[in-house]
């Protein structure tokens, strides 16, 4: 704790630190070449012509904000960002968050067998590689999958889930895939709260919402905030999992912004277009992250 | 500190051989050759094998190193696109679609070939418009086309026949084959697909030219105006050709939505549809056979018939097809260009072209290969496959092309989903193809 002293040089306040930055110089270097290279060079592409073929592969040009204005102006652009917010804020925010949070409530303070069953099933879903959650929401739910065929089973029509409701399908699918660790983050949390508080709570006639609400979710609203921020974080970015499902379609009804970064940089060879895709996508995650401080009147 | 060093030490040699592990050591000993393997009975690995052997067998001590890339086309495009950007990369030769060459000559991926081929006694044997196929706006030929194809509408006899459609089938307008497709949606079984013309964005360019060019080639109207160069992002054909995919599609004579939309679905035509009578008609590929005799369906000349694709309403030339083709080029960055030169001469003698034609079921674009014993006579498609070289048509080979496919494809598959009407499509596509060229380069 440094206190109210005027602020000395950061050597100097940590004369460790000196010492400490030689055996850290590798990873330093390491982050430096990997991380903020590549972060670095997408902010430079953003504000070029860069492509992977045509003129632009020749000799790239500088562009300003060109990519940007072309972005801001392309109604798929927009279409993108709405599927995405749609998408984050039910699979996301209400999905993962709430069912995990459910889940670890429910599971709290049950028999050891039945925790761990619901434990190992929730968290099977989160354990396979995401491409392999891809593949088995597509058999599920394509034309000759097991949803249609037990709903046949019953004499119910099925139909192409995939095709008429693929929003909802790939929502349903995130959710299902990443409930597990909200799970987990929220029964860590559960656990800390002390059962005193809720005993004399309970003594002093307060029911089990009131309980919740009034002490329970006070007490882990530091967690909540690192879940939503970690959960909204990785499903911004999700890929693979839409990729597999919809590959975005049909048409563009679930081609979220990281596909559409996609099709631009890897099917139109448009790097620096992609690229400004890319930031957007942050500057999105960062604004997410503020709020979520914000709102939340907490310190993380 | 030596701590550091050695870290140091160890980062540097891991980043060297990160730069080098996927490079090749580009020599004058050594050609490199990058090339797309199609599968499915594609014959061009194979013919590329056999130009390396004998390669070989000229040139002792020196070595071809074949680098296949499987997969989609598109993910073709770009693996390559990635590996010309450094000379630690990039190929000797490629296998390069003649619809690409304008757009990487732009990039400066491509080595031009004019000198050498002035000195290759061969060149004169190639048919003129294959010469044009390779040649940039710049003048300059970058590539040597191996072969062409062409597209048309193959048949089911028996399904057609039993429908009650006359056989041999010789539509005569685009109201013709929705008939016939109609006829065979009534009469026929229940899980015959009557017609498959493709319209997804996962099919990627087989949308837009075995599907959608198909058709608006056939209206008069085209997508760029060669004469006063400039796109054409509006007109009554391209209309008309996203209709006829309403109607294809709303009379559910189509694939089902999900197999309509799926990447595999020409794969499944070729392999599984046709041949297991599963299809009755398929607007499709000259290539289609090759893959029929690879996998022992011999008998494939017995039940296919091929149609031309009739123009809209029967005006002339009262059919259409279009065109495509692969070349073998050389990289600019090349570090072996005159053995890479020596190898594309070799794989595109006419021995070797006149092998991987006959193979492939392709259209060969060498008349001393064209008029070669056994080229014609091979089987039933070549024929009438050959006879539609007359009223083909290539694609814009612009560096736009791929943009504008790409919003042919979106606009396709949006009407066949039902998720927009024609007139919203097309608007939708006029507008895009405007700010994707820019309004002073269209009509």
């Amino acid at each position: 704790m440094s206190g109210p002293r005027t602020p000395p040089a950061v050597a100097a306040r940590h004369p460790n630190l000196r010492r400490a930055l030689g055996p850290m110089a590798p990873a330093l270097l390491l982050l430096t070449v990997f991380f903020a290279g590549p972060i670095g060079w997408t902010f430079y592409a953003a504000f070029t012509d860069s492509a992977l073929t045509g003129p632009g592969a020749a000799d790239t040009m500088f562009v300003g904000f060109d990519n940007f204005t072309q972005l801001f102006s392309d109604p798929r652009f927009w279409d993108s960002v709405l599927l995405t917010v749609v998408f984050v804020f039910f699979s996301a925010i209400v999905g993962q968050n709430l069912l995990g949070l459910f889940l670890a409530l429910v599971m709290r303070g049950r028999a050891r067998a039945a925790r761990g069953a619901v434990g190992a099933i929730v968290v099977a879903a989160w354990v396979i590689p995401e491409i392999v959650a891809g593949y088995v929401w597509f058999a599920f739910l394509s034309d000759d999958g097991t949803l249609n065929s037990l709903l046949r089973g019953l004499g119910l029509e099925g139909t192409s889930w995939l095709v008429m409701t693929p929003m909802l399908a790939v929502i349903l699918a995130n959710v299902w895939r990443g409930t597990a660790f909200s799970m987990l983050v929220y029964s860590a949390a559960l656990s800390e709260v002390p059962t005193d508080l809720l005993e004399a709570a309970s003594v002093d006639g307060a029911g089990p919402l009131r309980r919740l609400w009034h002490i329970v979710l006070p007490l882990i609203k530091r967690t909540m905030v690192s879940n939503l921020m970690l959960v909204t974080l990785q499903t911004l970015s999700l890929f693979t999992l839409i990729f597999v499902m919809t590959a975005g379609g049909p048409g563009t009804k679930s081609q979220t912004l990281p596909l559409y970064m996609y099709e631009q940089a890897f099917k139109l060879f448009q790097i620096g277009y992609g690229t400004a895709v890319a930031l957007v996508l942050l500057s999105i995650g960062a604004v997410a992250g503020l709020v979520y401080v914000r709102v939340l009147k907490v310190e993380v | 500190m030596k701590k550091l060093a050695a870290c140091l030490a160890v980062a540097a040699i891991a980043a060297t051989a990160c730069g080098e592990g996927s490079g090749n050591g580009s020599d004058d000993r050594t050609v490199k050759v990058v090339h797309l393997d199609f599968g499915g009975g594609d014959p061009t690995a194979d013919w590329l094998q056999r130009a390396k052997k004998q390669y070989e067998k000229e040139n002792p001590g020196k070595t071809v190193k074949l680098q296949p890339i499987t997969g989609g086309v598109e993910d073709y495009y770009g693996q390559v696109a990635r590996m010309q950007q450094s000379p630690s990369t990039a190929p000797d030769v490629v296998l390069e679609d003649s619809s690409t060459i304008e757009a990487d000559a732009q990039a400066g991926h491509l080595l031009p070939l004019d000198d050498r081929l002035k000195q290759w006694k061969d060149w004169d044997r190639f048919e003129d418009a294959a010469k044009t196929a390779t040649r940039a706006q710049d003048g300059k030929t970058y590539g040597v086309l191996m072969a062409s194809d062409v597209r048309a509408l193959w048949y089911n006899k028996k399904l057609l026949k039993d429908a009650g459609v006359t056989i041999p089938w010789k539509p005569e307008s685009w109201g013709e084959v929705l008939d016939a497709a109609r006829a065979v949606k009534d009469k026929g079984a229940a899980d015959v697909v009557p017609l498959n013309i493709y319209a997804s964005k996962a099919a990627g360019e087989g949308t837009s030219m075995q599907g959608f060019e198909m058709l608006l080639y056939g209206t008069g109207d085209t997508l760029y105006d060669e004469q006063a160069k400039k796109w054409v992002p509006k007109s009554k054909g391209f209309d008309d050709a996203l209709a006829f995919y309403d109607t294809v599609f709303s009379e559910q004579l189509g694939p089902s939505p999900q197999q309509a939309l799926s990447g595999e679905l020409p794969n499944t035509v070729n392999e599984k549809m046709l041949p297991e009578g599963g299809l009755a008609i398929a607007l499709d590929g000259s290539w289609l056979p090759r893959a029929w005799e690879g996998d022992g369906w011999p008998e494939w000349q017995d039940t296919m018939g091929i149609a031309p694709m009739p123009t809209q309403d029967g005006q002339e030339p009262g059919a259409t097809s279009m065109s495509g083709g692969f070349s073998l080029a050389i990289g600019k960055k090349s570090g072996n260009p005159d053995g890479g030169w020596d190898f594309l001469t070799t794989a595109l003698d006419k021995a070797n072209t006149a092998w991987v034609n006959t193979r492939g079921n392709l259209t060969t674009v060498r008349e001393d290969v064209a008029a070669s014993a056994g080229y014609a006579e091979r089987n039933a498609s070549v024929a009438p496959l050959t006879e539609l070289l007359k009223v083909t048509h290539f694609r814009p080979a612009l560096p736009d092309y791929p943009k504008v496919s790409a919003e042919i494809q979106a606009a396709v598959e949006s009407v066949a989903t039902g998720q927009s009407e024609p007139d919203e499509a097309a608007e939708t596509y006029r507008k895009n193809v405007t700010a994707i060229v820019g309004a002073d380069q269209v009509k």
